[in-house]
């Protein structure tokens, strides 16, 4: 299934999807050293992203995460992707900066947990 | 989003790493937001100095942009994690001292004046009417929106940064005159009488409008200090950093009080302070200058603290921007806070500094302040200036 999306920052990824319904924040939000997921009470609390198509609606929290998401790349646990219901600033700067492919604009509820996802020029391909 | 000729260059490249990192950010959050265009600003603000809030991914983010990146308008910088002279007299260690320097070195690096303060109006950074700006910290940018008329939106620390690289910001939400209309009408009946009610009123607004622009009447005397204090309150407890109020600010003039109506009485102002203030009587922390103290506030610090001693207990610390510390040496105002006891905390503040964990309780009269101090495991006290520094001299809140 091909689902039609904006490109926020360029790129092609592909990996294993990791959705949540909940939005993220980075700062204090997510462990910046292995990339697990801290926020007490979250639906993915104690997953790590690296590596992942991350999948959530959008982001939230101090704009200080942008810095976080970069901080992931160079440790090399960053998510290889990410898809967005509806993009904000922290996930957007943070995605460019950190060179992570992110689309947003898509019907995030088709993507599982565990689909193996690709980003291409806006375009999200779902392999079940 | 429409761009011109050497927007595209600039995108494409061609001014180096930091201008297109810039222009992929201003293009990105352009389209997100529905800017048509990028428009040219006069000045930029830039928060995220902290080394405490920034760690090690922001330095080095900060470091690979300062490789080739200059900014091309005014640039002026939120205050930082410490006194960038006395550091080791505030109680902040080497380690991280050596990474705030190293934060420092990189802004300097991009031409930045290195002001650290949150009241970039009072220290040279003076936007005016109708300017368009990039500014991040909020408060900041709720005075220069509101008080003054300029127009920027409430920007993070990596948008500024790029908006000073490139000289321009996209073109939408408060850059636009047709989203600056309030949206709800607040009718201030509660009698006004201490400093620190500016920072209740601004609570109860914020706590009211969630998310909305509020047309503020039935105030009819108000000082730069009482402003400065409001804007900091009713942006941290929630309202858009844009407020009009009637007689007062710019924009006021322009428009009508909206029909939706709520009214801030003298028990809203009561139920702000039951709930910023916890239950304590020891204070071992006192801090003024959430925004940082004005020379005329440093002036009444000093009036009220002549010929008396901070408890041995008591932490009192008065932050504000170098500038106003100058003014303050020359006018003998220093000398007499220090003969106190007290301490100068330039560069720096009680929301940014790395606080957690070294005082139990803290007294100020800023709800900006409270706020941030909550976050640092503090129990809080809000109050006059009187309150706050007989707290620092008895060791008590009374």
């Amino acid at each position: 299934m091909e689902l039609k999306g904006r490109i926020i920052s360029k790129g092609i990824a592909e990996g294993e999807a990791l959705t949540t319904t909940q939005p993220i924040s980075f700062y204090g939000g997510v462990d910046p050293e292995t990339s697990e997921i801290l926020e007490k009470g979250h639906e993915l609390q104690g997953k790590r992203i690296k590596g992942k198509i991350l999948v959530f609606p959008t982001g939230k929290g101090s704009t200080v995460g942008s810095y976080t998401l970069y901080r992931l790349k160079k440790g090399g646990v960053a998510p290889a992707g990410i898809i967005n219901r509806e993009c904000e600033t922290v996930v957007a700067v943070g995605a460019i900066i950190s060179e992570i492919p992110c689309v947003d604009e898509v019907d995030i509820s088709q993507i599982k947990t565990g689909d193996t996802v690709r980003i291409e020029n806006g375009v999200v391909t779902i392999k079940k | 989003m429409y761009l011109t000729k050497n927007e595209e260059r600039m995108l494409d490249g061609e001014e180096g790493y930091a201008v297109k990192k810039s222009m992929e950010i201003l293009v990105a959050l352009g389209n997100i937001y529905g800017a048509e265009k990028l428009v040219k600003i006069g000045s930029v603000q830039v928060a995220g100095v902290s080394y405490h809030n920034l760690g090690d991914a922001g330095l080095e983010y900060l470091n690979e942009l300062a490789k080739d990146g200059k900014v091309k308008v005014l640039t002026t910088l939120n205050p930082a994690g410490m006194d960038l002279e006395n550091w080791r007299k505030l109680g902040i260690d080497e380690e991280f001292a050596r990474k705030q320097n190293l934060v420092i070195d990189a802004f300097r690096k991009m031409g930045i004046i290195i002001s650290c303060t949150c009241t970039p109006y009072l220290i040279g950074n003076l936007p005016i009417y109708g300017e368009h700006i990039a500014w991040s910290e909020s408060s900041a940018v709720t005075f220069a929106n509101s008080v003054i008329g300029a127009k920027t939106n409430r920007e993070g620390g990596p948008s500024a940064l790029a908006a000073a690289f490139v000289g321009k910001t996209p073109c939408y939400g408060l850059h636009l005159d047709t989203n600056r209309a309030p949206d709800t009408h607040v009718e201030v009946t509660a009698k006004l009488t201490t400093f620190s009610d500016w920072g209740a009123l601004g609570y109860c607004v914020g706590k009211q409008v969630q998310n909305k622009i509020p047309y503020i009447t039935g105030i009819n005397d108000v000082s730069l200090d009482e402003l400065k204090s409001f804007c900091a309150s009713v942006v941290t407890f929630g309202s858009k950093p844009l407020f009009h109020m009637k007689g007062i600010t710019p924009e006021s003039e322009k428009h009508q009080p909206p029909k939706e109506k709520i009214v801030i009485d003298d028990s809203d102002i009561r139920e702000a302070y039951e709930a910023i203030n916890d239950d304590t009587e020891d204070i071992d922390f006192v801090c003024i200058g959430c925004p940082h103290a004005s020379i005329k506030e440093i002036a009444e610090i000093a009036n009220l603290l002549k010929n008396r001693k901070i408890s041995p207990n008591t932490e009192f610390w008065v932050a504000t921007s170098r500038p106003m510390k100058q003014l303050a040496d020359k006018r003998g105002y220093t000398r007499i806070i220090e003969e106190a006891g007290g301490k100068f905390a330039c560069d720096t503040c009680m929301a940014v500094a790395p606080l957690k964990g070294r005082f139990r309780t803290v007294a100020t009269t800023s709800a900006k302040g409270c706020y941030y101090s909550r976050h640092n495991n503090m129990l809080t006290k809000m109050g006059s200036l009187e309150e706050c520094i007989n707290a620092g001299v008895s060791g008590k809140w009374s």
